[in-house]
């Protein structure tokens, strides 16, 4: 170890390791343990090993402890329970493993150890290595297949167990099954680990199977194998072949219980149920025999419930159709009523209706009138249209004749021809006073006078000239004149006069008009 | 039905059955008769036959003495068995 520890320079062992003597301080155990853990602590501050893993366990405080060994040194290891939970695998015996972490001492065992950070798969172990293929080999047998495996009987008359007739295993085991249904249990002793425990094992097993039906020793109904926890070497009776094939050509129904859960060995593989644990086990073989007998008297209760019930329908169900069946009599004696009753109505309704059709007939036929009564009437009726005829025609020609008078034609024409001619002479007499009015010679009345010449034509001033003959009218005279000379100025007045009086003397002809008309009339 | 008339010619035939077959066939013939289905004769024999199996499971049931022995080999090799007491 000297190499290993280059004595640091503030190391109190310094001056003592140059210098033997009596002289030399003396140091304390704790001392020198402290001054160890420290150089191991700066020296290996993080280091990897390499080995496999053996006696894991993990206390309940959930911290791991195990050992790392190689074929000649074994190294304690330590996982606080903040690494052992992020941990990439799970530590198991016989797990080849590379850790990482720091070497540190233990004064207080005088051990080393190393503090892990983290673990990783190193490969298989060589026990593991050898496991793997005998689990291929047998596997290849087809011992562990699914086809092989036995049903476990729900409730098995005897129990056959082969385990250490010493220790924790038998009493957990036999602690389980008084709970749960008390059986009758043959225990076949044998070693569960060392020399010879594997053929004690398998020679159990078959030992119970060629037990006879009918001897002296009942042959069981279910087997339990079992062992306690413990590493890999410590179970590995449990992975024998002589074991494995054993357990696999069992005709009982065979349960293995070898170990933890986390614990697993090939009679697993060939048993027909692999139980976590002994306790386990005890479970599988056994119901619980109280929730049996409840469900006994349940099913008891049922099965009365049920025939009760099934008695009470069919009971029901007759006296329901018994009620639906009419008392016969009964059913002659409305019918009887009924018939009675129709025939009552029968009669009546015939004679009804007889005195029905009578009645109507009476009241038709006296509806019915006499021939003579309508040869009367008739004849009633013509007379009284005769008579209409008569007093008709009588009527009719004074009413013509009146009608004739009334009319007046003769007197009536005369008066409208007469009216005629008198608004004639009317109209003419008014005219005659309208010529009247504005005829010239009411102008002359007033002091004027027409000149006209020689032809009578009336003349204006200057058509006038010396010597002419005049003719010159005055409202009741006429007289001629000659024109001596003179200037005409004066002459103009009667000359404008004259060209209004133009049409006067066409009075006269219209003056004889008016003696016409009146001898016209 | 079978499983009926058996009844009536080999009751026998329960006393050999493990709990639970005779349970299984308990289950049945209430499941059966629950459903209130069947000729009422026919289910008069099933609630018989129930009955029986109901008794023979109370039996199978009842006989739970608790017993443990201990294998061990004769002179003559034949396995025979001695009281064991645990440990």
């Amino acid at each position: 170890m000297n190499d290993l520890f280059t004595p640091p320079p503030s190391a109190p062992a310094a001056s003592g390791t140059t210098e033997r003597g009596n002289n030399a301080p003396a140091l304390s155990v704790s001392e020198i343990s402290n001054s160890i853990k420290r150089e191991l602590e700066t020296r290996f501050d993080r280091v990897r090993v390499r080995g496999e893993i053996s006696g894991f366990k993990q206390a309940a405080s959930g911290h791991m402890y195990m050992s790392l060994k190689d074929d000649n040194a074994v190294l304690s290891v330590i996982c606080w329970r903040g690494v052992a939970s992020k941990l990439s695998i799970r530590p198991q015996d016989g797990l080849e493993v590379i850790v990482t972490g720091r070497i540190t001492s233990y004064p207080g065992r005088s051990n080393y150890q190393i503090v892990i950070e983290s673990m990783e798969l190193a490969g298989e172990g060589a026990l593991l290595k050898l496991l793997e293929e005998r689990k291929r080999m047998l596997a290849g047998e087809g011992l562990f297949a699914e086809e092989r495996k036995h049903r476990i009987p729900f409730l098995p008359e005897v129990i056959g167990v082969v385990t250490s007739p010493t220790g924790a295993v038998i009493r957990d085991i036999m602690h389980r099954l008084s709970d749960r249904f008390p059986r009758r249990v043959l225990v076949w002793p044998v070693l569960v680990q060392g020399d010879g425990a594997a053929e004690q094992i398998a020679r159990a097993i078959e030992g119970f199977n060629k037990l006879p039906l009918t001897g002296p020793v009942p042959r069981p109904d279910v087997l339990i194998v079992a062992r306690g926890g413990g590493s890999l070497e410590d179970l590995w009776a449990f992975n024998e072949e002589v074991v494995v094939r054993a357990a696999a050509n069992s005709a009982i129904p065979l349960i293995s219980a070898v170990g933890h859960e986390t614990d697993t060995t090939l009679i697993d593989f060939a048993s027909d149920r692999r139980a976590p644990t002994p306790t386990a086990a005890a479970e599988m073989a056994v119901p619980v025999r109280a929730d049996l007998i409840g469900e006994n008297q349940e099913i008891g209760r049922r099965i009365y419930a049920g025939a009760n019930r099934l008695l009470g329908e069919r009971k029901m169900q007759l006296e329901a159709l018994a009620r639906g069946l009419p008392d016969p009599r009964r059913l002659i004696e409305e019918k009887t009523q009924r018939l009675d009753d129709r025939a009552e109505r029968m009669r009546n309704a015939v004679r009804g209706y007889l005195r029905n059709q009578t009645a109507q007939l009476s009241e038709i036929s006296a509806r019915l009138p006499h021939p003579k009564q309508q040869i009367l009437l008739a004849s009633h009726q013509l007379d009284s249209l005769k008579e209409r005829m008569t007093v008709s025609l009588g009527q009719i020609l004074p009413k013509r004749q009146q009608e004739f008078d009334r009319l007046d034609a003769a007197r009536r024409m005369q008066a409208a021809t007469g009216l005629r001619l008198e608004r004639s002479v009317t109209a003419l007499q008014s005219l005659d006073r309208v010529l009247e009015s504005v005829s010239y010679k009411n102008v002359l009345k007033r002091g004027f006078s027409v000149v006209r010449g020689d032809d009578g034509a009336v003349l204006a001033a200057d058509q006038i000239s010396d010597g002419m003959h005049l003719n010159i009218e005055f409202a009741n005279d006429r007289s001629v004149a000659a024109v001596a000379g003179s200037d005409k100025g004066p002459l103009v007045p009667p000359g404008g006069a004259s060209g209004k009086s133009g049409s006067k003397p066409k009075k006269k002809p219209g003056a004889s008009g008016e003696a016409a008309q009146g001898s016209l009339l | 039905m079978t499983d009926v008339s058996q009844s009536k010619t080999s009751p026998a035939d329960i006393k050999k059955m493990s709990f639970e077959e005779a349970l299984a066939e308990l289950k049945t013939i209430v499941g059966r008769l629950e459903q209130g289905e069947g000729k009422l004769d026919e289910a008069i024999e099933a609630y018989d036959r129930g009955a029986k199996l109901k008794a023979h499971c109370e039996s199978k049931l009842r006989e739970a003495q608790e017993k443990i022995e201990k294998i061990t080999m004769g002179p003559d090799g034949e396995p025979r068995t001695e009281p064991f007491e645990v440990a």
